[in-house]
């Protein structure tokens, strides 16, 4: 073996995540002292830190799918119509009275098949990304209405009842009127109880770990401290999907597809079929978003998540990401995620109007990626 | 003197790109300016160009300081660059484009035929009034758009032309065009620099020569008073006494055999020939001759339309590269930058991408091995990286080139289908990929060479086939062809053509 070739590259080079982790603490350190010295109370309370990890989920989950598309140098505009559409479809299920099982399911099965149609078009005719799924963007939120008969889908569960409970820790709604937040009990001396979703392998590890509140016994809950399932859901997936793209073959060959595709063609990858299959999955995760989105309204809705998609690819892109392909990162675009999360909490807290946040929000895209670009245009030479 | 740099220096962080460099191009003559790659050649032109500001030294043109900051200062000021990949617009015509950015007329609204006569003027002093004017250059070849855009540099006044790589996608014929042009504007007191890694080019077009090495100018005066290898010792530092490595070898069994082989278009007709293991077959011919397509025909890039093609006897299943892949053939592109390489992926990705599985355990790859197998490879390539966890695209174009190459030694090809191996590459890299294709070949596996530069194809095979118009007109042992002969069986139609006509 060589032990030539063992130079080190510049440390931004070398972790690429450092810039998105920058960009997060400086925002979160900016309104910390803001909110503090302007309105004399904290930004960085663990309710808020809950609130935004609850806020991110669905734009977290439709970026672990954007990312591999991104980085495919693909496009996905459908991703908000699909996640109103998924939504709606598992709403409508849960209001026929079928298990929540089988609604997530569903869900995940029409992202699924939504997307082979985008990937079938796009590698079949060998069509822009971008225009295939302007035109998906369309007809989902037309099928999204269909579906839902153009109103609303209430399927009236409880707050954590099936669904409804992988958003909605009652803790987090109400940890803002709790003071002890890390006490057992949430409002009124009452337990949370368990999202009733919750599998039984799941409760049975939970009963090991969370102890019995106090007055009573022989009742599970969820500590005020613990975010909604589908924070938790969202992280085990990033950690899987990190690894596949990283490290897996068809992840090593979704980089090259996006960084050039002829020459994936000439190393012998099958570039169509990878395309359907890169689309295919992100349309489930996408499913999935679509369902943390109807446990979040707790009602399914034809109108919901309208420009989303363009949230979701500001995430992946303030992650790092180039819109050309080939580059990207998951844990890059959780992060650009949690950043647009924590501008929005931040504005709100200091009391700004929403247009404020919309202008900032709108900045710091740009920031990121013009930043993004000096950075590497200083490390060319 | 038109042009006079002294002492040009510039950086990029801890790199060095120039150190020194004293240039002087005076009017009406040419100037060849020759280097190997990463020698600082694009870094000068740039600085001339005003695309860098130098850090260090001076320029002056026609005895005026000249120190342009932008693009637009420089051509101005009357300094016009044709680089290897033309800028035209593709989509305008070749009137529109002889004036972009200077259209004759009045608050806004051209006038169009000034437009005409100014398009008409400027192909006039390239000698070529009779180019189309009005269809899109996109349709023209791409001589006729090297043309259109050195006459583009004359009609903005230019006093300085400066040529980089200008024949690198010319045929022959319009190499000699070119030339013409050249002089042409010689007479006309133009001073030209002209950037080649040919030799024999520059000495055809050029009187004076100006030799950089590592961001120096090494030497210079004019070119009929050194001969080539003084040349090439200036550009290396050392001598490079034999540039086509030989060595004994014996000759096995046919590993590949084409049956009749046709493409798309009559590209290419009905090609048959044999590669036997331990053996270097090369492809002559005219750029457009279908040379090209064999190999990708052969790799199912193209789409085969008739024919077959058996690799160690058993037939394989045309237009799938993968299975190509698996039947042990591998392709380098002629085009390492659209389609050879991942360039803003690194060295690791780029070299193991055809053969991942070996370096991957469950459908996970290891980062370790990857990043080992490709030091091994960087080590036998001699490639200058800092590690194989850089982007290609950092890399000069000769290391460029070693990368696309060690991907296939990467893979284990059998049949290294090569196109253009080592076009617009520095004498040490293709030192380095001759040395790997010998090596090839004496491991008892077979190399098949398109090439356009003579010398090469003669240095380096056992067998030569001359292609032209699509069809395999002769193949022959080396020993039977010399470059006349080999020439001639390129040009062989198109002779008889003219003389139909």
């Amino acid at each position: 073996m060589s032990d030539k070739f063992n130079q080190r590259l510049p440390w931004l080079k070398r972790y690429p995540l450092l810039g998105p982790v920058f960009g997060l603490s400086f925002v979160l350190i900016l309104f910390q002292c803001m909110v503090h010295f302007h309105r004399g109370m904290d930004f960085l309370t663990p309710d808020t830190v809950g609130l935004i990890l609850t806020q991110t989920v669905v734009v977290a989950t439709g970026t672990l799918g954007m990312t591999m598309i991104i980085v495919s140098g693909g496009i996905d505009l459908s991703a908000g119509s699909m996640v109103a559409l998924t939504g709606v479809v598992a709403g409508v299920i849960l209001r026929s009275g079928h298990s929540s099982w089988l609604a997530v399911l569903a869900a995940i099965l029409v992202g699924a098949f939504a997307g082979l149609i985008n990937g079938g078009i796009i590698a079949r005719f060998n069509m822009m990304p971008f225009i295939v799924t302007l035109g998906s963007m369309g007809a989902g939120r037309g099928l999204a209405k269909w579906v839902a008969d153009n109103q609303s889908v209430n399927y009236n569960f409880g707050i954590t009842d099936g669904v409804n409970g992988l958003m909605n820790n009652p803790s987090i709604l109400h940890a803002a009127s709790s003071p002890q937040w890390w006490t057992s009990l949430g409002p009124n001396d009452q337990p949370n109880p368990m999202p009733t979703m919750t599998p039984d392998w799941l409760y049975n590890i939970c009963a090991h770990f969370m102890p019995v509140a106090p007055g009573h016994p022989g009742e599970l809950y969820m500590p005020l401290w613990m975010p909604p399932m589908g924070v938790l859901i969202l992280l085990v997936l990033t950690v899987a999907m990190s690894i596949v793209l990283n490290r897996s073959v068809f992840g090593r060959h979704i980089f090259a597809l996006g960084s050039n595709e002829d020459t994936a063609r000439l190393c012998g990858l099958r570039t169509k079929t990878l395309k359907v299959v890169v689309y295919m999955l992100a349309g489930m995760f996408i499913g999935l978003a679509g369902v943390f989105d109807l446990a979040r309204l707790r009602q399914g809705d034809p109108t919901v998540a309208i420009g989303l998609e363009l949230d979701i690819i500001a995430a992946v892109v303030i992650g790092g990401a180039s819109l050309n392909g080939g580059v990207g990162s998951i844990w890059g675009a959780i992060i650009g995620a949690l950043t647009m999360t924590s501008l929005r909490s931040g504005t709100v807290q200091m009391g700004w109007p929403s247009y404020i946040q919309e202008i900032i929000i709108g900045v710091v895209i740009v920031l990121a990626v013009g930043v993004d670009k000096i950075r590497s245009r200083g490390l060319k030479g | 003197m038109r042009l006079r740099l002294r002492g040009i220096e510039k950086s990029f962080g801890a790199t060095r790109a120039l150190s020194g460099v004293d240039l002087e191009a005076r009017a009406g003559e040419v100037l060849a300016l020759i280097g190997e790659n990463g020698a600082g050649k694009s870094t000068l032109m740039k600085v001339i160009s005003g695309a860098h500001a130098p850090d260090a030294g001076t320029m002056e043109l026609d005895g005026q300081p000249f120190c342009p900051r932008e693009p637009r200062q420089s051509s101005d000021a009357g300094v016009a660059m044709i680089y290897q990949e033309l800028t035209l617009a593709p989509h305008l015509n070749a009137e529109e484009n002889l004036v972009l950015g200077r259209e004759p007329g009045r608050l806004g609204v051209i006038n169009r035929p000034m437009r005409r006569e100014q398009a008409r003027k400027a192909l006039e002093m390239v000698n070529h009034p009779h180019l189309p004017l009005d269809v899109p250059v996109r349709a023209l070849s791409v001589a006729q758009q090297q043309i259109v855009e050195i006459a583009r540099a004359c009609a903005s006044g230019a006093r300085v032309v400066i040529l980089d790589e200008p024949t690198s996608s010319l045929g022959r014929h319009d190499v000699q065009t070119l030339f013409s042009i050249i002089a042409r504007l010689a007479e006309r007191g133009v001073a030209l620099i002209y950037i080649s890694h040919f030799l024999e080019e520059c000495r055809t077009v050029a009187k004076n020569y100006l030799v950089l090495r590592d961001g120096k100018s090494v030497g210079s005066g004019e070119l009929s008073q050194i001969n080539d290898a003084g040349i090439i010792r200036l550009m290396v530092g050392r001598d490079v006494t034999e540039l086509y490595p030989r060595a004994e070898r014996k000759l096995g069994e046919p590993l590949i055999e084409l049956n009749g082989l046709s493409g798309k278009r009559g590209k290419p007709h009905n090609i048959s020939f044999k590669v036997r293991r331990g053996e270097i077959f090369g492809i002559a011919g005219l750029i457009g001759s279908g040379r090209t397509e064999i190999l990708r025909a052969v790799f199912g890039l193209n789409v085969a339309t008739e024919g077959s093609v058996v690799v160690e006897g058993k037939p394989l299943a045309l237009g799938a590269p993968g299975r190509s892949l698996a039947a042990g053939l591998g392709l380098l592109s002629e085009n390492r930058k659209e389609e050879g390489l991942l360039l803003n992926r690194d060295l690791a990705d780029n070299l193991t991408l055809s053969r991942l599985d070996v370096l991957a355990k469950g459908g996970f790859v290891s980062r370790t091995k990857q990043l080992a197998a490709a030091r091994n490879l960087m080590e036998r390539l001699d490639v200058r990286a800092k590690t194989p966890a850089q982007t290609v695209g950092t890399l000069s174009g000769g290391n460029q080139q070693k990368i696309a190459f060690g991907r296939l030694l990467h893979q284990e090809a059998d049949v290294l289908l090569l196109d253009e191996p080592t076009r617009g590459i520095d004498v040490g890299a293709k030192a380095v990929l001759y040395r790997q294709m010998l090596d090839v070949a004496q491991a008892g596996r077979a190399v098949v060479m398109v090439s356009s530069y003579l010398p090469e194809l003669l240095g380096m095979c056992d067998t030569i086939g001359v292609m032209c118009r699509g069809e395999l007109v002769a193949v022959r042992p080396r020993v039977e062809w010399d470059e006349h002969s080999l020439l001639t069986a390129a040009l062989s139609r198109e002779v008889v053509d003219e003389k139909n006509n």
